[in-house]
């Protein structure tokens, strides 16, 4: 087995026996990344020099005998929406092309703290507003499965790095579905903790009340690790959450005996694609075999989710984009005609299609005499969303869903049809409405040989028992294990 | 039409964006599909529903004013596009 493939409980170990080195297991990483990755576009930017420092770092602090965690000298990457301090975040976008934040992200500095290795920073669609990657300022990435299809987006080079062993992990930010969505197309797990769980501070914004960061990985046992290095109360971000954090690997219990799960029945229409269909409920009756109890539910608002959240999430888009005005950083227009001439010059050169299109779109939906119709709406709405999942906790330990309506689709097949690409996150959605953690995790394959993503929701801060259905799965089943043929 | 392109016109003034002839003329239409879509909501009746504006209840949330340190100034005036004496710089704002 070559060390790119190795989980970060393996390296771990690998490490502590000393089998190999930090740095040469980073070496190892840098080595298949530039054989591979100018076929998969994964990276934006690779930072060798820095992480073979942290590498020789790491390989010190275990030398003298020092304090080390299961991250430590684990070689990771990092969607460029989370800023990484004195290297180069762009969001993927022209308009921060070179941009050099101050200070790390909450996460990056924790996950700095426990002595993990950067190897560089990850392709996405710009500003995080997509579901293909196609949207990046900077290229497309592509699905190491089928590399004429989207690896899923909005975090698209963080799935496709995890898939294509050019990371041991990496995070990403779902907004709508944008960690899940693509750990679906890319056939690897990932999580989207509860509002709250983890800490914003340094995730360039999108739309605040449904943004979070989660990881991205190549198992649940890694999953877990990863929330146990990143969650917990920020006194920088006053909308994490202060209270206890469990520890999540402890959560991970192979066995599902006696736990009642929902089956929404609207995610399961009329015309949905016949392998994903197939794939969920194989996995659904195994979850029921080894002694959970399933039974439908209802969920009746989902269908109201896709207008609801493309309601929010531009109108707090335009507010928060605001920002990129020319003046503090980024990009500014040359041979204006005083100051508002200069700020709209600078957005229209900075700003991709998308990004256009959303601040329009959120700009209308707040603005006089459509306030009440369309954001106030959309707000209630949301209410009625929310109190669908509340009433289904009362009876059930968490909800199984596809995570996609399909496996992943052709470069450019939605790209001239805003609206189409915007139902592709139709199961994703309602779980960032809510506020409540879901994880993707692999269930199968389709016709074509791509990846299948099971979707498990569970309450408010209850990642515990999602990481226990998803950990028992995984153990029990070896769609995990399949690997995409590469070079 | 929900949206026609002096419609456009006036919402890029709001939200500082110049636009193209050409985008205006697809934003026009592409808004419009959306926003149709969006018209589903109007199915529902929600004139007794809270408006959720975060899914986990938020407060306000103080702290001690106490003097701490500041990040250092250069790096942040480094990503401007223009400083200078330790300010950023913009085009005259007064005539």
């Amino acid at each position: 087995m070559e060390l790119t493939q190795l989980t970060i409980h393996e390296a771990h170990e690998g490490l502590m026996k000393k089998s190999f080195s930090s740095l040469e297991l980073t070496q190892a990483f840098y080595r298949w990344i530039k054989s591979i990755d100018s076929r998969v576009s994964a990276y934006l930017s690779l930072t060798e020099e820095e992480a073979c420092q942290q590498a020789q770092g790491a390989d010190e602090r275990r030398a003298r005998g020092g304090e080390v965690s299961e991250l430590t000298g684990i070689p990771l990457a990092l969607k460029d929406i989370l800023c990484t301090k004195s290297t180069r975040t762009t969001c993927a976008s022209k308009i921060l092309e070179h941009f050099l934040p101050p200070y790390d992200a909450t996460v990056v500095r924790r996950l700095r703290g426990s002595g993990a290795v950067f190897l560089g920073k990850l392709n996405m669609d710009e500003f995080a507003m997509g579901s293909s990657t196609e949207n990046s300022g900077f290229g497309i990435t592509r699905n190491p499965w089928d590399f004429n299809r989207i690896p899923g987006g909005s975090s698209g080079g963080s799935a496709a790095a995890v898939a294509a062993d050019e990371c041991i992990a990496s995070l990403g930010s779902d907004t709508g579905g944008s960690v899940r969505q693509p750990a679906a197309c890319c056939g690897v797990v990932g999580l989207k903790p509860t509002y709250g769980r983890v800490s914003r501070f340094g995730l360039v914004a999108f739309a605040s009340s449904l943004d979070q960061i989660g990881p991205i990985t190549k198992d649940v046992t890694d999953c877990a690790i990863l929330m146990d290095a990143i969650s917990g109360h920020d006194s920088n971000d006053s909308t994490s959450v202060d209270i206890d954090v469990p520890d999540y690997k402890s959560a991970l219990i192979n066995d599902v005996k006696g736990m009642k799960l929902g089956i929404p029945k609207e995610y399961f229409v009329e015309g949905m694609d016949r392998d994903v269909e197939r794939a969920v409920w194989e996995a659904i009756k195994l979850l029921e075999q080894w002694g959970a109890t399933i039974r439908e539910v209802s969920l009746p608002h989902t269908e109201y989710a896709v207008a609801t959240y493309y309601i929010i999430c531009t109108a707090e888009a335009s507010s928060n984009l605001a920002r990129y005005d020319g003046v503090k950083y980024g990009h500014r227009a040359r041979g204006c005609d005083g100051l508002i001439d200069m700020y709209a010059k600078t957005r229209a050169e900075g700003f991709g299609p998308e990004v256009k299109r959303r601040i329009m779109l959120g700009t209308y939906v707040l603005s006089a005499g459509y306030y009440d119709a369309y954001y106030r709406k959309a707000q209630q709405v949301r209410t009625l969303i929310k109190e669908d999942f509340d009433r289904a906790f009362e009876d059930y330990d968490a909800l199984i869903t596809p995570t996609s309506p399909t496996p992943a689709f052709m470069i450019g097949e939605k790209v001239k049809d805003p609206l189409q690409m915007y139902l592709s996150d139709i199961f994703t959605i309602p779980v960032n409405l809510a506020g409540i953690p879901g994880i993707s995790i692999p269930c199968g394959f389709s016709s074509d040989v791509l990846p299948i993503g099971l979707q498990i929701i569970g309450k408010h801060f209850d990642e515990e028992k999602i990481l226990r259905l998803a950990y028992t799965y995984e153990q029990r089943t070896d769609w995990h294990l399949r690997r995409p043929q590469l070079g | 039409m929900k949206i026609r392109v002096k419609d456009v016109e006036y919402v890029a003034r709001l939200a500082r964006l110049t636009l193209s002839d050409e985008e205006k003329d697809e934003f026009a239409v592409q808004l419009n599909d959306i926003l149709t879509y969006m018209d589903k909501l109007n199915e529902l009746d929600t004139k007794d529903v809270e408006p959720t504006s975060h899914a986990i209840p938020v407060k306000n949330v103080f702290r001690p004013d106490e003097v701490r340190e500041s990040l250092p100034r250069e790096p942040f005036l480094g990503n401007a596009p223009e400083a200078e004496k330790g300010s950023y710089k913009v085009p005259r704002i007064i005539e």
